[in-house]
């Protein structure tokens, strides 16, 4: 950015015409506005973010512009030209690319595969295979792409099938390039390396827009920054002028604390930990060891962060401390509850004993293990303690006590709409996770198994959950906390662990220590040292360069 | 190729090498046998592939060719030409899978519930139908002449008769079948080469893998998977005319017997590939060939009885079925209509 566009107020003086202008969108489901008389104007060559809680119309608004919906009234100009995006392929052709949140792979194509389908050169493979694998050199050499093209897509990593993903938009030629929510699945490094290539992008006069709930993210990469909420654009300003925490309110609509306040853990030094685990290993139903050997300690009143990226194995710790290993799994080593040893496997482990044991068990994936989605919310907030004295009349359960009981918990979570007689499923990412919270931490357990308590949640509900975590803490309780996102680790943990490769690479104290050093022990690096910290990107898969021409 | 992916040829080829061993004669006349026994089960089970590799799962394979089987055996009767009866084959059998395609592309409905109507639906019709036509119970009358496909004798076949191991192979085997034979033979490197070196066959194994990813590119899901299930109606067209215009002289009844199970089950067991598709049908019809020329296979210590004989392709259906030979993974949107996500 020079500085003569800066004193001029914004490139509304330059005559280039933006690369994408919306115009009064407005689409609407049904009775939910999801995007209300939408303007925006994204020039040439920058990195626009496009920021907005769950459901405020951020995905909408991209649907709209990848031609999966037609807008109910509004213009969209690409390049200073009407254009009317009936499908996809209207957009591919006026230079739109899209990265999905879920990558839109074939898993078991080759790369070059992915990146031919549907721009095939004719009615045989081979001429458009050789082709691409020209092209996917260049790019790799111009924009640090590298990937093997001849790599099958499930022997990937998360972050390399990302850059196929890009190396699919920019083989067809996009400009523009719309990324949602890119890096939840990478490590820091690999999210740095992303930005690199973003960056690189973006100066050889690509247009990208960046969809994001991260502040940090917005703030480190992006030249302007667009603020959605409940299907409106509140704002858009220049990222420069603005700050984390203008951003967040207007998000949110008001005032928000992002950072976690907190006293310092107050543990029961001397006492034995609530919880104990000693060398335990799993093996899933393929052989593969998934659990190498873990060894944790838990005290009363500590919060305890297992930091990683998913698909390291805290699933597995978290499922089989909730009573409930992966089906086909062999489990062994050694739990301690109180002093108790706890069962590891078959007959009674299951998670009723683990509830009865004093573990309360926030899941991972509140709508798959945490809810049951097509019950009522009342039914829900009594899930996993519907034999307690208090809901059951003799052999019968008393739904009316479980409904009271419902409705005053909704009441103390704030969970809205405040209706106990409507399904999981209605309402929205916060309040159902506002429920399965209500339901685990006002049984008072010894011990919270948290598992990624704000995945998909707003903002203003993380900041309602955090609190409640703290409250437990500082009433005595212990808790483990799994969480991808780091900044969650860093905020709540009282110690932080990190896992990688089902290994415990190390602990550390969250005031020691930054997420640049996290990182590298996330990657499975464990000398953090001696290692820059943006060396923490995993190994390359082959460079294209030293491949062969044709695969032998 | 991998030792695990052709095992099913090392098994196929062991015992066609064992049964020539211990009586020559025999194994001539009776793997010549299989192979036309294999023709409806390679046709069917090269359909099927189509369809699921598109991730359109097809139990209805049997309703197809009982219903390509009648229609075929009556305008074969009616017209005097086995070819004509070949096209009404291939018509009743493309009409079932357009049902099908409405019911489970179209109308985003259950595939195996359209596939179990669609049997259901060939059972009853074609014994309807064929009673109130011709009211012999719900056969047809027996084809003559040209109303069936005569075997084609190669040249050379005769002079070549004689010559040891090459002979028997050549003129007992290769020559003297039916068009349709070396029709569903050649279909095996087609289906492989339109399948791994066609666009149309990169598209078609997409969208049976991950449907939006092919969407996403701009291409039609519904337009691939109808094209996948019209290809699987004129394969299963083309078994079922086979059936009652080469194999045998007329539809009977019920006479396709589970055939499109079987070809489901070799489908798995062949893990969705042609060429192992080629091999496990050929497997199915070689037991099947041996059980119509030993009924009671006399083991010199036990007789196994003619019954068991005749289960035994059932038997290797089932044993398949339940998981035996190890992980097959069938395409991963298999079963699933494609719904547009937001």
């Amino acid at each position: 950015m020079t500085a003569a566009s800066d004193m001029m107020g914004g490139r509304s003086a330059t005559t280039a015409p933006a690369a994408i202008e919306l115009r009064g969108i407005s689409k609407a489901f049904g009775p939910v506005q999801a995007n209300r008389n939408i303007n925006l104007n994204v020039p040439k060559g920058t990195i626009h973010g496009i920021i907005g809680e769950n459901g405020a119309g951020k995905s909408t608004l991209m649907s709209i512009l990848y031609g999966f919906y037609k807008p109910d009234s509004g213009q969209v100009l690409v390049n200073g030209q009407p254009i009317s995006i009936a499908d996809s392929q209207t957009a591919i052709r006026a230079g739109i690319g899209m990265v999905f949140q879920h990558f839109k792979l074939v898993q078991n194509f080759t790369v070059l595969e992915n990146i031919i389908l549907g721009v095939e050169d004719g009615a045989l493979l081979r001429p458009s295979l050789s082709k691409a694998r020209g092209v996917l050199k260049q790019l790799a050499a111009e924009y640090q792409l590298n990937v093997d093209p001849d790599e099958v897509i499930e022997n990937l990593s998360v972050g390399h099938q990302q850059r196929v993903e890009i190396l699919k938009a920019l083989y067809r030629q996009a400009d523009i390039l719309i990324l949602d929510e890119p890096t939840g699945v990478l490590t820091p490094a690999e999210a740095d390396h992303l930005f690199r290539i973003l960056e690189g992008l973006r100066d050889e006069g690509k247009t990208i827009i960046l969809i994001t709930h991260k502040l940090r993210e917005i703030m480190d990469i992006t030249d302007d920054v667009s603020v959605m909420r409940r299907g409106e654009m509140v704002a858009s300003v220049k990222t420069s002028e603005t700050s984390p925490e203008h951003l967040a309110e207007l998000m949110v609509g008001r005032k928000v604390l992002l950072n976690v306040e907190k006293t310092p853990a107050a543990p029961a030094a001397p006492a034995a930990p609530v919880l104990e685990v000693r060398n335990l290993t799993m093996t899933d139903d393929e052989g593969v060891q998934r659990l190498r050997g873990i060894d944790l300690d838990i005290r009363a009143g500590e919060i305890l962060g297992i930091a990683g990226v998913s698909g390291n194995g805290q699933t597995m710790l978290l499922e089989i401390l909730g009573g409930y290993p992966p089906k086909g799994s062999k489990v062994a080593g050694e739990i301690r509850m109180n002093g108790q040893p706890l069962p590891i496997g078959g007959r009674g482990c299951d998670a009723a004993q683990r509830r009865r044991a004093g573990i309360g068990h926030i899941p991972e994936d509140r709508q798959v293990e945490g809810l049951i989605m097509d019950f009522a919310a009342w039914e829900n907030v009594a899930f996993g303690y519907q034999d307690a004295p208090e809901f059951t009349k003799g052999m019968l359960m008393d739904n009316a006590a479980i409904k009271a009981d419902a409705e005053a918990k909704m009441e103390r979570f704030d969970v809205r709409p405040r209706n106990a007689n409507l399904a999981a499923r209605n309402f929205s990412g916060g309040n159902q996770q506002k429920i399965v919270v209500a339901r685990e931490i006002e049984r008072n357990p010894d011990l919270l198994l948290i598992g990624q308590p704000t995945r998909g949640v707003d903002i203003g509900a993380i900041e309602f959950i955090h609190k409640r975590i703290i409250e437990l803490r500082d009433a005595g309780k212990a808790i483990l906390l799994v969480s991808v996102e780091l900044d969650e680790i860093l905020a709540l943990s009282d110690r932080i662990t990190v896992m990688f490769d089902g290994r415990i690479m190390g602990e550390r104290l969250p005031e020691n220590t930054t997420t640049g050093e996290l990182g590298l022990l996330m990657a499975g690096v464990t000398d953090t040292a001696h290692t820059p910290d943006d060396a923490g990107i995993p190994p390359e898969s082959a460079h294209v360069e030293t491949l062969p021409q044709e695969p032998a | 190729m991998k030792l695990k992916d052709s095992l099913i040829a090392l098994i196929v080829l062991a015992i066609c090498l064992i049964w020539a061993f211990v009586d020559g004669n025999a194994a001539s006349q009776g793997i010549g046998s299989a192979m036309r026994l294999m023709t409806p089960l390679l046709l069917a089970c090269l359909a099927g592939l189509y369809s699921e590799r598109a991730g359109v799962f097809d139990i209805g394979l049997e309703g197809k060719m009982l219903m390509a089987a009648f229609s075929a055996a009556s305008v074969a009767y009616l017209t005097g030409s086995a070819w004509l009866g070949l096209l009404a084959g291939i018509g009743g059998s493309l009409a079932l899978s357009l049902v099908h395609g409405l019911a489970s592309i179209t109308f985003r409905g259950n595939q195996l519930i359209a596939g179990v109507a669609i049997n259901f639906l060939a059972s009853g019709l074609t014994v309807l139908v064929g009673q109130n036509a011709f009211g012999l119970g719900g056969r047809t009358p027996a084809l003559t002449g040209a109303g069936r496909f005569q075997p084609i004798n190669l040249p050379f076949a005769e002079t070549l008769r004689d010559v040891p191991v090459i002979g028997p192979i050549y003129s007992g085997l290769i020559s003297g079948n039916t068009i349709l034979v070396y029709v569903a033979l050649l279909m095996v490197p087609v289906t492989w080469w339109v399948l791994f070196r066609t666009r149309f066959g990169l598209r078609l194994r997409a969208v049976g893998e991950n449907p939006a990813s092919v969407d996403t590119a701009g291409v039609s899901v519904t337009r691939l998977r109808y094209a996948a299930v019209a290809i699987c109606g004129i394969l299963c067209g083309i078994a079922g005319a086979y059936l009652a215009t080469g194999l045998s002289a007329g539809f009977v009844k019920e006479m396709t017997a589970g055939r499109g199970f079987i070809a489901l089950a070799a489908l798995i067991f062949a893990k969705w590939r042609p060429w192992q598709a080629l091999f496990a049908t050929f497997l199915f019809g070689l037991l099947e060939a041996i059980a119509n020329l030993y009924p009671n296979l006399d083991l010199g210590i036990i007789t196994i009885p003619s019954m068991f004989m005749n289960a035994l392709p059932y038997i290797l259906t089932v044993i398949i079925l339940a998981g035996f030979v190890g992980r097959a993974v069938p395409p991963r949107a298999g079963g699933e209509p494609y719904v547009k996500e937001r």
